[in-house]
C-alpha cells in the first residue's frame, strides 16, 4: 500500500501539463463552473482533445479510449483542474457513449462514436419528466411502433443545454402493459432536428438558461435508433447512471476551488485582518479540506477497485453524495467570503469589471461576480443525477442489504 | 499508488481474526474487563507468539521488518474485537521512541523484551493541567551528577497497571510551555519513588495516575537528545494516532454491522424497523462516515514518513474526521438500538464507549482542527 507516483506517472504528469499549457484555448480563461457560455466555447477544448485522441480517456481503447490507468486519469483531471479547464460535457462522453459501445450495434457505434469523440455532435439527455423525477420509472413519454418508425409523444424536462443539441438519448415507454413499470421502457436515440421536437428554455434561480423543457409531438424516429433491446432501456439507464456517478465527485475541481477560496479569504478583511486568519472561518475551510481529502482517497480506492476489474458499483453513490455536498459547501463558503459584494445582480449590470473600454467604476472585486450565482446554481448537484436521497436508497439496498 | 495489502499482511489479518474470534467473544471480554487484572497476559503471550508484537521492528533489532501499514492491519482487527491489550503504548509508542531515537544499547535492552512479550510499556505524557499540549509540562527531570531526578504527576496513563516500564516526558529546562527543554526517559515502574493509583477506564481498559517522587534514573534512561524531544514526541504520537484511527475504523465497522443487523430483527408497527426509510438513510450516513474514516486512516498511515508538515496535516485531518465520525456512529448506533442500546448487556454500548473515548486520545477534534488550521 502506498500513495506514491511512479516515475512513469510523474513523466505523464509533465507531459499532460505541457500539453494543456500549450493547447488549452486561452480565450476561455478561468471559466470554471459557469454554464452561460457559447456553444463554441463549450466545445473548444473538447475539439482540441478530440484531435489529440484524449477526449474519451475512460473508454475502451478499441473505441478510442486512451488506455490510461485510473491513476493516469486522476492525474489528467488534476492537471485540467489546475487551469480550471472547461472539460468536454458529460452527455456524450460519459453518458450515451458508454451505453452505445456497450449495448449498441455496429451501425450505431460507427454513426455516433466519432462525433462524440471529436466534439462535433452535441448530445442531451431525455430522462426526467414533469411527473417522473426521482421516480423515473413512472415516465409517460410513449414510443409507439408504426412500421419502420417509433412515434414519440410526451414531455421531457431538465434537458440540460438541449438548446445546442444535435442528438438526444431518450427513455420512452414502449410497453404500457408491462408487469413492472421498469420493464416497458426503451432507450432511443433522437435527432433533435426531427419535426415535432420543441425545446423551450427554463430560467433558473441563478439567472442562467441551462435547462429546458423538451416537447415531443408525433416525432417519427427510425427503429434503427433503438439501442439494445426493446423494453430493456431501464437496464441501460441504470448502467449510465453508475457511470455518471463515478465522475461526479469533482475532487480535482473542488481542490482548485478551495485554493481560490483561500485566495479570496486572504484578500477580504475582517477586523483589520485577512478573513483567512479568523478562526471561525478558517475552521470551516479546514473542515472542507479535510472532507475533501477523505473524498479524494475514497475516489482513488474506487478507481483502484475499477483497475482490479470491479466496475463502478454502488460505492459510487458515496462519491456522488459527498462530492456534491462538498461542491455546495465550497460555493456557500465562497459566497460567505465575498461578503456584501455577493449581493449585486451582476448579470444585469453593464460595465462590470473586466469589460474592455468601460469608464465606469467597477462594482466589487472580480472574484465576487460569480459567487452568488454559482452558489445558487450548485444547489442542483444534490438533486440531479439521481438525487442524494435516491443515492441513499441505492446504498440501503445494494450495500446495507435492507 | 497502490491500495492492496501484501500477502503477509493478509496472513497477519487472518491470524488475528482467528485469535480475536477465539479469545474475544462478547461474554469473555465482559468478564476480562470486569476482572481485577483487566487484561490477559496469556493473550499478550499469544500475540508475541504470532509475531504481532515484533512486527514493526526491523530485522536487525529482532523484529520482522514491518511498518505502519502492518500496525494498521493489527489495530483494525483489535478495534473490531475491542481488544484491550496495550499494543499502542508498548509497540507503537515505546517501540517508536526506541526505533527513532534509541541508542544501540537501548534497543538491545528493550526491543527484545517487547517482541517476546516480557516487557510491557505505558506512555506517561499527559498531565492534569497540560490538556493535549505535549510541551505543557510540570513534570521535571533535574540533572544530578550522572543521573536525572524526576518529579511530577502524569494523568490517565493507559495500560500503566499492566506495564513493567514507562516512557515519561519531562522538562529538563525552560518554562512550563516552552517547546525546548523537553526530554523523554525510560523508567522502570518498580523504581523507587514511582507511585501509581490504578483504576479501570469507562471504555474497558485500565489506567493509572502516576506520581514521580524524586525518582532517580541513570543518564542511559534518556531517549534521544536532552531538551529537544518535542519533534520526536510529535512523530511518535502521530504514529499512535494513525494506529488508533485504524482501531476506531474496526470498531465503527462492527458498530455499523450490529446496527444494521438489529434493525433487521427488531419489529415495530408490524415490520422490521430497518424498512423505515428514515432509519435507512441514517444507517447509510453511518456507512459513509465509516468509509471516509477508512480513507483518511489510509492517508494518515501512508504519510507517517513524509515531511513533517505533510505528516501532521494528514494525521490531524484523520483525527478530526474520525473523531467526528466516531461520535456520530456511536450516538446513532445507540439511538437505532433504542432502549436495548442503553443496556450494559449488549455489546453495542462497549463500542460506543470506546469510540467516544477515542476522540480524546492524543488530541480531540478541536485540538487537531487548530493544528490543521495552523499548518494550512
Amino acid at each position: 500500500m502506498n500513495l506514491e507516483f511512479t516515475p512513469e506517472e510523474v513523466a505523464f504528469r509533465e507531459e499532460v501539463r505541457s500539453f494543456i499549457e500549450a493547447s488549452y484555448p486561452k480565450h476561455l480563461g478561468d471559466t470554471g463552473m459557469r454554464e452561460d457560455l457559447s456553444r463554441e466555447d463549450f466545445v473548444a477544448w473538447h475539439k482540441v482533445l478530440g484531435e489529440k485522441g484524449w477526449s474519451t480517456p475512460a473508454w475502451p481503447e478499441a473505441y478510442g479510449g486512451t488506455g490510461w490507468t485510473p491513476t493516469q486519469r486522476y492525474i489528467w483531471s488534476e492537471e485540467n483542474a489546475r487551469v480550471n479547464a472547461l472539460m468536454p460535457l458529460p452527455f456524450g462522453v460519459s453518458m450515451v457513449g458508454p451505453v452505445i459501445y456497450t449495448f449498441g450495434n455496429e451501425e450505431q457505434k460507427a454513426q455516433h462514436l466519432p462525433g462524440i469523440r471529436s466534439g462535433e455532435t452535441w448530445w442531451c439527455q431525455g430522462y426526467s419528466e414533469p411527473g417522473a423525477g426521482s421516480d423515473l420509472a413512472s415516465l409517460k413519454t410513449t414510443a409507439v411502433r408504426d412500421g419502420d418508425h417509433y412515434v414519440i409523444n410526451g414531455q421531457k424536462t431538465w434537458t440540460t443545454l438541449a438548446q445546442h443539441a444535435d442528438w438526444g438519448f431518450f427513455l420512452c415507454r414502449t410497453d404500457p402493459d408491462a408487469a413492472k413499470p421498469q420493464e416497458g421502457i426503451s432507450f432511443i436515440l433522437l435527432d433533435m432536428n426531427t419535426p415535432g421536437v420543441e425545446v423551450r428554455p427554463i430560467k433558473l434561480i441563478d439567472g442562467g438558461y441551462e435547462v429546458n423543457e423538451t416537447w415531443l409531438t408525433d416525432v417519427r424516429v427510425p427503429v434503427e435508433n433503438l439501442v439494445g433491446e426493446e423494453n430493456k432501456g431501464w437496464t441501460y439507464a441504470k448502467f449510465l447512471l453508475a457511470h455518471e456517478r463515478s465522475g461526479i465527485a469533482g475532487v480535482a475541481r473542488s481542490k482548485r476551488g478551495v485554493e481560490k477560496l483561500r485566495e479570496i479569504a486572504g484578500s477580504e478583511i475582517l477586523d483589520g485582518e485577512p478573513l483567512m486568519s479568523d478562526l471561525d472561518f478558517a475552521r470551516k475551510v479546514s473542515q472542507l479540506e479535510i472532507d475533501l481529502a477523505a473524498l479524494e482517497i475514497t475516489e482513488l480506492r474506487t478507481l483502484a477497485g475499477e483497475q482490479a476489474g470491479k466496475g463502478p458499483g454502488p460505492e459510487s453513490s458515496i462519491l456522488k453524495i459527498k462530492g456534491t455536498e462538498i461542491q455546495q459547501r465550497l460555493t456557500e463558503l465562497t459566497l460567505e467570503a465575498v461578503g456584501s459584494y455577493g449581493t449585486p445582480l451582476y448579470g444585469n449590470i453593464a460595465n462590470v469589471p473586466g469589460d474592455a473600454g468601460s469608464n465606469q467604476y467597477p462594482i466589487g472585486p472580480d472574484y465576487a461576480q460569480h459567487a452568488a450565482s454559482t452558489y445558487f446554481n450548485m444547489r442542483k448537484t444534490s438533486i440531479y443525477g439521481g438525487s442524494n436521497e435516491i443515492q441513499r436508497n441505492i446504498i440501503t439496498k445494494m450495500i446495507l442489504g435492507l | 499508488m497502490d491500495f492492496n495489502f501484501t500477502e503477509e499482511q493478509d496472513m497477519v489479518r487472518d491470524g488475528l481474526i482467528r485469535m480475536v474470534r477465539e479469545n474475544y467473544d462478547w461474554d469473555t471480554r465482559r468478564g476480562v474487563v470486569a476482572s481485577e487484572a483487566g487484561w490477559r497476559p496469556e493473550v499478550w503471550a499469544q500475540l508475541a507468539e504470532l509475531g504481532i508484537l515484533g512486527m514493526p521492528f526491523s530485522e536487525e533489532d529482532g523484529g520482522f521488518g514491518g511498518g505502519a501499514v502492518d500496525s494498521m492491519v493489527v489495530m483494525e482487527e483489535f478495534g473490531k474485537g475491542l481488544v484491550v491489550e496495550p499494543f499502542v503504548p508498548t509497540v507503537v509508542c515505546a517501540g517508536g521512541f526506541l526505533k527513532h531515537a534509541g541508542t544501540a544499547a537501548q534497543k538491545e535492552e528493550h526491543i527484545g523484551g517487547i517482541v517476546d512479550g516480557s516487557r510491557v510499556f505505558a506512555f506517561a505524557y499527559a498531565e492534569p493541567r497540560g490538556r493535549y499540549d505535549f510541551a505543557n509540562l510540570e513534570t521535571t527531570a533535574k540533572k544530578s551528577g550522572g543521573d536525572y531526578v524526576l518529579n511530577g504527576h502524569k494523568a490517565v496513563v493507559i495500560g500503566a497497571p499492566w506495564a513493567s516500564h514507562l516512557i515519561v516526558t519531562a522538562r529538563t529546562s525552560g518554562e512550563r510551555t516552552d517547546k525546548q527543554g523537553i526530554s523523554v526517559f525510560v523508567v522502570e515502574k518498580s523504581a523507587d519513588g514511582v507511585v501509581t493509583r490504578d483504576y479501570p477506564t469507562i471504555d474497558g481498559r485500565h489506567a493509572s495516575e502516576v506520581y514521580f517522587e524524586n525518582v532517580t534514573v541513570p543518564a542511559e534512561a534518556l531517549i534521544g537528545e536532552e531538551g529537544n524531544a518535542l519533534p520526536l514526541i510529535e512523530r511518535v504520537t502521530d504514529e499512535a494516532i494513525a494506529a488508533l484511527c485504524a482501531e476506531a475504523c474496526g470498531a465503527m465497522k462492527v458498530a455499523n454491522a450490529m446496527t444494521v443487523e438489529y434493525s433487521r430483527q427488531r419489529k415495530q408497527f408490524g415490520v422490521a424497523i430497518g424498512k423505515f426509510q428514515v432509519l435507512q438513510h441514517r444507517m447509510v450516513d453511518m456507512y459513509t462516515e465509516y468509509e471516509q474514516s477508512v480513507s483518511l486512516t489510509y492517508l494518515a498511515t501512508l504519510r507517517l514518513d513524509a515531511d513533517e508538515r505533510t505528516r501532521k496535516l494528514a494525521v490531524s485531518a484523520a483525527k478530526v474526521r474520525l473523531g467526528q465520525a466516531a461520535h456520530h456512529i456511536g450516538q446513532e448506533a445507540i439511538q437505532i438500538h433504542g432502549g436495548m442500546g442503553m443496556t450494559d448487556e449488549l455489546a453495542i454500548g462497549a463500542y460506543f464507549k470506546r469510540l467516544t473515548i477515542f476522540d480524546s486520545e492524543f488530541g480531540n477534534v478541536d485540538h487537531h482542527m487548530k493544528r490543521h488550521i495552523a499548518l494550512s
